[in-house]
């Protein structure tokens, strides 16, 4: 397969983009995985390798270090330690793509979590030596949580395995009904050697008993995006626009990307909180006139009623949520300081920015375990948990299983500005793992 | 600057699937968006460069038919090239922008800036910057750096937030989720917002090329006077170049970048249209920073180190 740089030219500007996440510790072999999907795909260009060469060289390695090529800071190089989530972008001749590469180690939850909000993909890797382990179903656990569509096991270091396919189908079923009852839809699993270079961009040779994808054929042929046809309009509003020219002089219209779903002109339409319905007069899309918008595309509606909506409204068509004061939500507390009940915070919800009480801490979910423990009175950095929340002015959510953009948020420190919490409403799973059962947990163990 | 939009391109089975470059555009826009509804005094860094003319464009479509809500800020090293000048001024004057020019002539010139011995400008940048940011009380300061520009770039936020000191600390960083992007900061300080942070520079090129955006005539090949320094071509000037021991001599060549003459190189290139750039760009096996700037060159964490000192 031939998947340089030179053939995205030819195929001008349409193809499609994937945003993705890896996870997986140093151990699992991730930043080789990485590096090689960047280099396999002549991602890397030679002053970056060259780069890379000599920093090996200078710490007395023989070949250059792949990993090498995922290190940022001087900080971390310094340390040895990778601070949160880096982008990393290549192409190929079907595809763009954008990873977000998140470290395995100490502040994997959060780093996690905020790789996977992006992700329409999560490649979860496994040393096959060790097939399922803690760290395995935590990121299974994250994926599931972040409702990131697609989960892709990669089964790394089958070389040192003798490419044996029983192992391959003992991890990767394993996994799959993990997976499956976290409410996960689509899972695939992928036997790699990052190292060797088997299945990650090239076919392996070793496994003739594999009849499926590589992993990056299986990254640009995966379906991008869910259906904007079958999903109800959702269109926070940014930024009203009005020229106050001559040639636009009764002009106003409502910036915004669309969350979710298509719009049409002609479409009723309800603007939420306030519940006022009209209909879509226009769509102007970038640079011109159009009769449809879908997800996610930014446009500028205009209606044909003369309403009073601004920045933070939802406009709104077919079935929607009942604007509320009262939130029950998943969280995942991000920052170092705990989040207590009785907390006076920020909400940000779309383009909607509101105070708010944590009134409840109901429950924390051990992300190990799935189990959920009750009296907590706060959450610490990294802890998943269940809140309800009160607040100021009602907002228009859907809950994050039906809407990962209006159905998420952020908590906010009205001190300082600090991002304190990630938010999305409603329950964590699909299906909840009863963990009570001991028989189960020592299987996973 | 016309703005051309065919509709955009349906890929893969799904008819509602947005080519990456209408992705890229729409993530974009609706960060332009985002800064406008939730700052006071927004401007965006404009050199006449590439990036920050793709830029500009975005945000003439974000908010057209009314006009961009924000100023322009230029931070002039003086030792610019002449055709970059001539661009930045006619954009200017063709859309009605304001324009905010910050001179590092003039702080030389005040002696609150020393030159470098290497006639070298663009670390001289910094304290003008932020002198310009803190005069004209900007909350929010566009700029067009991208991720995949340089390591150091790729763990910068949408949203960076600035310290009084312009300062920026990887580890004072928000964390950024979905598209939800925290803006709030105390007074004096500021956030630095990258909206092409996920483009490439073939991105960049497929969409000039695509939106029919014009740039000034440099970046594409034509016949200049060179001469060889630090393995790269650069143009002879009153800056400091060239030197006795090294010869002039005249060169089909174009830049890839564009910055401070002193340390922006041109690249040998016979490509002279647009689809030629992007062929050769495609094929480039070296990225635009490590092909044409001198001052990324200086350590391996050149950029790291001038980023938190408060550059672009």
């Amino acid at each position: 397969m031939s998947t340089t740089q030179a053939d995205i030219s030819q195929t001008g500007t349409a193809t499609s983009l994937l945003r993705f996440a890896t996870a997986g510790s140093v151990d699992d072999g991730k930043s080789t995985l990485v590096g090689r999907l960047l280099h396999d795909s002549k991602s890397v260009l030679a002053d970056q390798l060259e780069a890379v060469e000599h920093a090996s060289r200078r710490r007395g390695q023989d070949a250059p270090d792949l990993a090498l090529l995922t290190d940022g800071l001087r900080a971390e190089r310094e340390q040895g330690i990778t601070i949160d989530v880096a982008y990393r972008y290549f192409a190929t001749a079907r595809r763009r793509f954008i990873l977000a590469d998140t470290p395995g180690h100490v502040q994997y939850t959060r780093n996690m979590v905020t790789g996977a909000s992006t992700a329409e993909l999560a490649v979860v890797l496994v040393d096959a030596r060790n097939g399922v382990v803690e760290q395995t179903r935590r990121h299974a656990a994250v994926a599931a949580l972040l409702r990131v569509p697609h989960v892709v096991l990669a089964v790394n270091k089958m070389d040192l395995v003798e490419y044996a396919e029983p192992v391959f189908a003992r991890i990767a079923e394993e996994f799959t009904a993990y997976a499956a009852s976290l409410g996960v839809k689509d899972v695939v699993a992928v036997p790699i050697s990052a190292l060797a270079g088997d299945n990650v961009v090239e076919p392996s040779a070793n496994m003739d008993w594999y009849g499926g994808p590589t992993l990056l054929e299986h990254l640009e042929t995966v379906p991008v995006g869910s259906d904007p046809g079958v999903e109800p309009a959702r269109f926070p509003v940014q930024y009203v626009i009005r020229p106050q020219s001559e040639e636009f002089h009764d002009y106003r219209g409502y910036a915004g990307q669309l969350a979710s779903g298509v719009l049409r002109v002609g479409d009723p339409v309800t603007v939420l909180p306030s519940g006022h319905t009209s209909t879509v007069a226009a769509i102007d899309a970038l640079g011109g006139p159009a009769e449809l918008a879908w997800a996610p595309q930014s446009v500028t509606v205009r209606l044909t009623d003369d309403i009073d909506i601004s920045r933070g409204d939802l406009i709104a068509a077919g079935p929607a949520a009942t604007p509320t004061k009262d939130i029950e939500a998943t969280v995942c507390h991000l920052n170092e300081r705990p989040l207590n009940v009785g907390a006076r915070v920020l909400l940000k919800h779309t383009t909607r920015t509101v105070r708010a009480l944590v009134k409840e801490i109901s429950y924390r979910i051990d992300i190990d375990t799935l189990e959920q423990r009750s009296g907590a009175e706060g959450l610490n950095v990294n802890d998943i948990g269940h809140v309800v929340l009160r607040t100021a002015e009602p907002l228009a959510l859907d809950t994050y299983h039906d809407n990962r953009r209006t159905g998420s948020f952020i908590l906010i420190d009205p001190a300082d500005g600090t991002t304190l919490t990630a938010g999305m409403a409603g329950e964590a799973f699909d299906t909840i793992v009863s963990t009570t059962d001991a028989s189960i947990e020592e299987d996973w163990v | 600057m016309t703005t051309v939009t065919d509709s955009p391109v349906r890929t893969d089975d799904n008819p509602f699937a947005l080519s990456h470059l209408d992705a890229l555009e729409a993530e974009s826009v609706h960060i332009f968006r985002e800064v406008a509804g939730e700052f006071e005094r927004p401007v965006i860094l404009f050199s006449g460069g590439k990036d920050s003319i793709v830029m500009l464009h975005l945000a003439l479509k974000a908010f057209a038919p009314a006009p961009v809500p924000f100023a322009l800020l230029h931070v002039d090293t003086g030792h610019n090239f002449p055709e970059v000048i001539e661009y930045r001024d006619r954009t200017v004057a063709q859309h009605g922008l304001r324009l905010h020019v910050a001179s590092v002539q003039d702080f030389i010139d005040r002696g609150v800036l020393r030159e470098r011995p290497d006639g070298t400008r663009n670390p001289l940048q910094t304290v003008p910057l932020l002198d310009a940011i803190a005069s004209g009380k900007f909350d929010a300061v566009f700029g067009g750096g991208r991720r995949d520009e340089e390591k150091a770039r790729a763990k910068e936020r949408v949203f960076s937030l600035r310290d009084e000191f312009g300062a920026w600390d990887p580890r004072r960083q928000r964390p950024e989720l979905w598209s939800l992007y925290n803006g709030r900061h105390a007074v004096g300080e500021h956030v630095r917002v990258f909206p092409l942070s996920n483009w490439t520079e073939l991105d960049v090129w497929q969409y000039i090329e695509r939106e029919e955006i014009a740039l000034p005539e440099i970046y594409y090949a034509h016949h200049r006077d060179v001469f060889r320094r630090d393995g790269m071509w650069l143009t002879a000037g009153e800056w400091g170049g060239p030197k006795e021991h090294e010869a002039v001599e005249n060169r089909l060549v174009r830049y890839r970048t564009v910055g401070d003459m002193s340390c922006t190189g041109a690249v040998d290139s016979d490509a002279d249209t647009i689809e030629a750039v992007i062929a050769e760009i495609a094929a480039s096996r070296l990225t635009e920073r490590g092909a044409t700037r001198a001052d990324d060159k200086l350590s391996e964490a050149a950029m790291e180190d001038r980023k938190r000192e408060g550059y672009f």
